[in-house]
Formats: C-alpha cells, sequence, structure tokens
C-alpha cells in the first residue's frame, strides 16, 4: 500500500489508505480479531464434541486414560498460560499508556512462559511415547498408572489427547511467532499511544490460547 | 450521488493504472483479486464440467461405454469436489463479492486487503495440492468422504482432504474481511436499511463461512489424522464412530448449502431491482431472510442421515427443522414475484438468467421438501431424485445466479459489452440443456435409479440417455457463453458507466472503476433501489445510445 501515501493529507503513516479514520481503522481490526477467535472457537469445538461423544461411548477408557496424565506437570503449565495472559494484558495495558520498554518487558516474559510451557510440554510428550500411550496402531502400553492391565479402547482416549494438545500445541507456537513480530515492531518505535492496535490483537488472541487450556486441563487431565 | 465525475478527466482504471506481471501478482486491490478469483473459479468450473461430461457419456449407455467402474468413481468424485471446493463456494464471494462489494458500500478496498491476498493465495495453494491429488491418485469416495471408505481405500484421500482442509481457510478469512467491511467502511448515509442486497447476502454467507467451515476444517484434520496415525475417532475397526464423521461433515455441509445459494439469490435481488426499475417488494423482509436462513440452516444438518443410524425423534426434529427452511425461502421467492408486478420489466440476457434462477430454484427446493419428509425420503434417499434435486438449487440456483451476475456486472468489470443476441443463444443453451440433463433424473431417481451406480438396467437406457444428450447440449451453451465472453474483451464495445439505467451505488462510478473506486467519498442519498429518487442523470446517462455524453470522463 505504499503507493497510497501520496495522500498527504491523509493522516498518520500507520493509518491505511481505505480508511477514512484512526477510529475506524481500530474498530475495523478489532471486529475483524474477534470473528477469527469466533472461527478458532469453532475449530476446536469438533474436538471437544468428538471429546464428549467418545467420553459416552467409553468412559472406563476415558478414566483409566485421564489417570496415566501428570496432573502436576498439566497444573504447572496451567499456572504458567495463566500467569502468560496476566503479562500479555499488562502489555497492552503499557501500549496504550504508550511506554515502549515496559511493553517489550511484558512480552518477553510472555514468550518466556509460552516457551516454558512447550518444554514441559515436551517431558510430558516423551514421557508418553516411552510407555507406549500412543493413538491406534502405536498403542503398545508399557508402563501404567493406577490400574493393572489397559482398558479396551484406551487408546481411542490418547487419539483425542494427542489431538486437542498437539493443536493447541500448534496455537501456542504461532502465539510465539506473533508476540516475536509483535515485540520487534515495538523496538522499532512502530507503536506509540495513539496507535497500539496490534498490540491488543496479540494479546486477544494469547488469551484465546489460553482459555482454550482452561478447558482442556480439566477434561483431560481431571474429570 | 455526490461521485463529482465529470471533473476529473484521465484518471486511469484499475486495470491500467500498474502494469506488469508483480501489480497482479501483489495487488492488494480488490478488483483485482475478484479477477484473479474469477479467472480461478471459471477455470475450475471448466475443469469440473470435463469431468461430468465423462461421467454422462459413461452413463449413456448400460456397461462400459467409456472407462472403467474405478474410473468412474474417480471421475464422479472429482466432479463434486472440484465443483463444490474450488467452483461454487468461492465462486459468487470471491470474484463477485471481492470486485463488488466494497464498491456498493462507497468504499475504497475491503477492511483487511493484505488479508484478502492471503486468503486468494491460500486457495491458489488449495487448488494445487487438489492437482496433485488427481495426479497422485484421484480420490474415489464420493466429494463427501464418508468413513470408514474414506479410512480404507489405497487413493489420495489424505491429498485432498487436505487441499479442503487449506481452501476453508480461505473461505474463512474472506469472510472474516466482508464482516469487518460491512461493519465499518460503510459510507456516509450508508445505513443498514439502505444496503444493497446483495451486500446482505453476503452479509449472511460470511457469517455461515465464518461458524460453519472451521467444523469442517477440524472434521477433515480429523480424517487426514485417522488416515496417517488411526486414531479410532471415526475408525470402527479401532472403536471408532463412522456416523459421527457424517453429523461433523454435515454440520459444515449443511450450512454450506446456504454459502452456495445466498450469493446466487443476492445476485438475482439486484439483477430483478434494475431490470424491472422497481425497488425490492419487501426489503426488509429479504434481507433478514437470508439471515434467517444462515440460522435455520444450522440446525438442518440431521436431514442428510435419515437413514445412517439416528434415533427416530432426532429424525423427527431434523425433519421438522427442515420444512422451516421453506419459508425465508418462500418470502424471497413470493417477494420477487412482487417486485415485478406491474414493473417496466425488460429480458435482457442477465434477468433472463434471474427468472430462470427463480423458476428453477423454486423446483429444486420443492423437490427438498420430498427428502425432508420421513416417509418419503426412506424411498428418495441415495436415488437420482437427490442428485436432480441438488443440482437444481446448485446449479439452476447458484450457477444462474454467478452468471447473471457475471452477464450484469461484466462491462463495469471490464468496461466492455458483450454481443446481447450470443448471450441469448447460449442462455437458451444453457436453459433447455440443464432442463433435459437433471428433470429427467427426477424419473429417474423416483422409479429408483440409485445415484453412483457405474451400471443399471435396460429399462433406464432412454431416460439415462437422454440426460446425457441433455449434458451435452448444457456443454455446447458454456462454450458458447465462453466464446461470448472473450469476443467482447477484444472486439466487445466500450461499456458506458451504467449501462442498464440502474439506480444502485455501484453504477455510480466509471466503467471499468478507477483504482480507489471513487473520485471523493460517496455520500449515499437514497436506497439502491430508489428508483422515484434517482436522477435521470444517474440513470440514463448511461444507456448505450447516449454514451459520448457519459463518457466524457474517460
Amino acid at each position: 500500500m505504499s503507493a497510497e501515501n501520496a495522500h498527504a493529507s491523509h493522516g498518520p503513516k500507520w493509518l491505511q489508505h481505505h480508511f477514512e479514520t484512526p477510529i475506524q481503522q481500530f474498530e475495523s481490526a478489532k471486529l475483524g480479531m474477534w470473528v477469527f477467535l469466533a472461527q478458532e472457537i469453532l475449530f476446536f469445538s469438533g474436538l471437544f464434541v468428538a471429546y464428549g461423544v467418545v467420553r459416552i461411548e467409553y468412559p472406563e477408557a476415558f478414566a483409566a486414560g485421564s489417570m496415566q496424565l501428570n496432573k502436576i506437570m498439566g497444573g504447572a503449565n496451567t499456572i504458567v498460560l495463566l500467569f502468560s495472559s496476566l503479562t500479555a494484558a499488562l502489555a497492552v495495558r503499557s501500549a496504550q499508556l504508550g511506554k515502549r520498554d515496559e511493553v517489550s518487558r511484558y512480552i518477553v516474559i510472555t514468550i518466556l512462559c509460552a516457551f516454558a510451557f512447550m518444554v514441559i510440554k515436551y517431558f510430558e510428550y516423551t514421557a508418553k511415547f516411552e510407555h507406549g500411550l500412543l493413538p491406534g496402531q502405536y498403542w503398545n502400553p508399557t508402563h501404567l498408572v493406577g490400574i493393572d492391565a489397559p482398558v479396551e479402547h484406551m487408546h481411542v482416549f490418547f487419539g483425542i489427547y494427542f489431538m486437542l494438545t498437539g493443536l493447541h500445541g500448534v496455537h501456542v507456537l504461532v502465539g510465539i511467532g506473533i508476540l516475536t513480530w509483535i515485540l520487534i515492531r515495538n523496538n522499532k518505535g512502530e507503536f506509540s499511544k495513539e496507535y497500539w492496535t496490534p498490540v491488543d490483537l496479540a494479546a486477544l488472541y494469547w488469551h484465546l490460547v489460553d482459555l482454550v487450556w482452561i478447558y482442556l486441563f480439566p477434561l483431560l487431565y481431571l474429570v | 450521488m455526490a461521485t463529482a465525475t465529470a471533473t476529473h478527466a484521465h484518471e486511469p482504471d484499475y486495470l491500467n493504472s500498474k502494469t506488469g506481471i508483480g501489480s497482479w501478482l501483489y495487488t492488494v486491490d480488490h478488483k483485482r483479486l475478484g479477477i484473479m478469483y474469477l479467472a480461478s473459479v471459471l477455470f475450475f468450473f471448466a475443469v469440473g464440467g470435463f469431468f461430468a461430461l465423462l461421467v454422462r457419456a459413461e452413463l449413456a449407455t448400460p456397461g462400459e461405454t467409456i472407462m472403467s467402474p474405478t474410473m468412474y468413481n474417480k471421475a464422479f468424485t472429482l466432479h463434486g469436489a472440484i465443483m463444490v471446493f474450488l467452483f461454487i463456494i468461492p465462486s459468487i464471494p470471491g470474484a463477485l463479492g471481492n470486485f463488488f462489494l466494497p464498491i456498493m458500500l462507497g468504499a475504497k478496498d475491503v477492511a483487511f486487503p493484505r488479508l484478502n491476498l492471503l486468503s486468494f493465495y491460500i486457495y491458489v495453494v488449495g487448488a494445487t495440492i487438489a492437482v496433485i491429488s488427481i495426479v497422485v491418485n484421484a480420490v474415489d469416495t464420493g466429494w463427501t468422504f464418508y468413513t470408514p471408505y474414506s479410512t480404507r481405500t489405497d487413493t489420495a484421500v489424505v491429498w485432498v482432504t487436505m487441499a479442503a482442509f487449506i481452501l476453508g481457510f480461505s473461505s474463512i478469512l474472506t469472510g472474516v474481511n466482508f464482516i469487518a467491511t460491512v461493519h465499518k467502511l460503510r459510507a456516509p448515509g450508508l445505513h443498514w436499511k439502505r444496503m444493497p442486497l446483495f451486500v446482505w447476502g453476503m452479509y449472511a454467507t460470511s457469517v455461515i463461512q465464518i461458524l460453519a467451515t472451521p467444523v469442517l476444517a477440524i472434521t477433515l484434520f480429523l480424517l487426514i489424522m485417522e488416515n496417517v496415525l488411526t486414531l479410532g475417532i471415526f475408525n470402527p475397526q479401532l472403536g471408532g464412530d463412522p456416523v459421527l464423521f457424517q453429523h461433523f461433515f454435515w454440520f459444515y455441509s449443511h450450512p454450506a448449502v446456504y454459502i452456495m445459494i445466498l450469493p446466487g439469490m443476492a445476485v438475482v435481488n439486484e439483477v430483478l431491482a434494475t431490470f424491472s426499475r422497481r425497488k425490492i417488494f419487501g426489503y426488509m423482509f429479504v434481507a433478514m431472510s437470508s439471515v434467517g436462513l444462515a440460522l435455520v440452516g444450522f440446525l438442518v444438518w440431521g436431514h442428510h442421515m435419515f437413514v445412517a443410524g439416528m434415533s427416530e425423534y432426532a429424525t423427527l426434529v431434523f425433519s421438522g427443522l427442515t420444512f422451516l427452511v421453506a419459508i425465508p425461502s418462500g418470502v424471497k421467492i413470493f417477494n420477487w414475484i412482487a417486485t415485478l408486478y406491474k414493473g417496466s420489466i425488460s429480458f435482457e440476457s442477465p434477468m433472463l438468467y434471474a427468472l430462470s434462477f427463480m423458476v428453477l430454484f423454486s423446483i429444486g427446493g420443492l423437490t427438498g421438501l420430498f427428502l425432508g419428509t420421513l416417509a418419503t425420503d426412506v424411498h428418495l434417499h441415495d436415488t437420482y431424485f437427490v442428485v436432480a434435486h441438488f443440482h437444481y438449487t446448485m446449479v439452476g440456483g447458484t450457477v444462474f445466479g454467478f452468471l447473471a451476475g457475471l452477464h450484469y456486472w461484466w462491462p463495469k468489470m471490464f468496461g466492455r459489452m458483450y454481443d446481447e443476441n450470443l448471450a441469448r443463444v447460449a442462455f437458451a443453451l444453457v436453459f433447455v440443456g440443464f432442463n433435459m440433463t437433471f428433470f429427467t433424473q427426477f424419473v429417474l431417481g423416483s422409479q429408483g435409479m440409485p445415484r453412483r451406480y457405474y451400471d443399471y438396467l435396460p429399462h433406464f437406457q432412454p431416460l439415462h440417455g437422454f440426460s446425457s444428450a441433455g449434458a451435452l447440449v448444457l456443454g455446447v451453451g458454456f462454450v458458447v457463453m465462453a466464446f461470448m465472453f472473450v469476443r467482447s474483451l477484444t472486439s466487445g464495445k466500450k461499456a458506458p458507466p451504467n449501462p442498464w439505467g440502474s439506480a444502485g451505488y455501484e453504477w455510480a462510478t466509471a466503467s471499468p472503476p478507477i483504482e480507489h473506486n471513487f473520485h471523493e467519498q460517496p455520500v449515499m442519498k437514497r436506497g439502491p433501489y430508489d428508483y422515484h429518487l434517482a436522477t435521470d442523470e444517474e440513470l440514463f446517462d448511461g444507456f448505450p445510445e447516449e454514451a459520448p455524453a457519459a463518457s466524457a470522463e474517460e
């Protein structure tokens, strides 16, 4: 859209040519993000429905499967993500006040939390791989907690487990990418008291990633 | 409308403002993206049509006619998958919607132009993967990819579902863009009750795209994973539930038929108003019926599965809800008839398509009631009656709506008029060919001919032969139409800004429009169908006879 800057009187340089006013640009971006988050929720909802249907079909397998998950690690990850949501929100607040250094600091903490989440997840996954707690044809349990023998159809639980946590993990990775991008732009000084929309939208996305986990954790680890 | 055309002489139109291949590949101009979508969807329409002709050629006689049963399964699957995912769903929103929605709102572009470009390239990637799947080992499951067969066949299920998965995101991003654009980029004076009904239709379509498509995405993702990792969610051998796949699939794919038909209806509104020179009767009812269809469309997916193993109570509820669809559809049809009543009707080719839409869609819609009724559906399920029903809505509805729009807006998009006589010849061939092909299939289906079968009993021969002959006529009609459009690009008469004398907002800009659509921010002082408020200058300066006066700005 570089050519459009020919409209010299149009406004600040971050205002895209097809918007009349900054508020119009901000409201469009915000609405677009909310609509996008709506589709994210429906994307995960398919998996949640699958979870519900299969759980009703094989309740014993789900109870036994849930026992195999590490509640300590899952709980730690919940706390890490909740904390990162707080720092993401604080980053937005700082951006609105035009405090560039604070924004960077909060975003760095958020990104570190995201990495911590992925590291913990990595240890959880490798444990499952070692114990053969894998979906379908790879199902080969060698180490079970709380039960003597595998329950029939237990592998379906792990199919759902890996799909839900895997897709959520992909969203965390995408989030790391987005937040890094915001960090770079913030360090370049692109944001100000007047223009902080991208920080706001990135935080919105990050809250959704957090929110999905808030449902995943009890459904898979606790109930 | 205050668009002050005459004062800005010689501003280049969007086709000529920038040159070079890069100016197209990296463009964020919604008009150029619309044209790129148009070229892509028309290409895949031709490919899908080619497979349709193969299928009909095979069915012209019983037994083997031109191909083996395996080939036949692949041909009808590719016909369905290409037509649904690569043609119909992106057709009107991607091509006509991208081009005209911002212009109708008096905006310079969609809300997120770069996202729009991204969405086009996602479409290209998806389409490429779909083509690769044909080369690898074309899929033979039917376009619905039902489990358990899709987890057992050795054809390229993973490739083609991956393609549909990716195409879904193109559709979602277009929806996000349109919703934000409609909410936030309307010109001053353009309140919701003045919005063109095309925009209302696009808006309702976008809502479905956003709420239904992600469910298809996750379903296809799970199907891919079921094939790659064997999850046991859909595959009964591993304890999965194949009917769950059908529920998931139709939770998207039933709303998806409204993604397909609502844009067709949206176009018809514009064409009917223009060629009967009247305000759309019951404007708000027509607008709300689009939104109503979008909502009701989410509640009726079970009617695809009456004989697939659901509880009888569920089938009763789904059957009842299905009949609700008839209400908003009926509202549209009756309001359109009331619009025509005492209108000053002229029968240019866009109007011919729009009027055929009303007839064909009504047949398609009313035969849907037979299929929504439990007792008759048991007899008609999976027969040619179903095939005829959805072709009457998808082709007689969406494709005819798309063609109405393509003829109607062609002069605006390319600045050239086409040969009206040739257009009418093509219309006659398409209309006759279509009805020959598919009306016959209602009869075949009600006599018990199952769909997707390679072979059939000798007594079905005359009807199958007639249907195949109709497909040939239909194909010839499209070839004539393609010739007519291509010729108009090279030797068509120059189009004035408003060749049809329409009061619609999009005609208030040049043909083809300049890069920023309008020279200055338009202010809407009347509705798009307010023929009683439009000035003679707005309506008649654009008529071909008076072209010199109007084309002063070129």
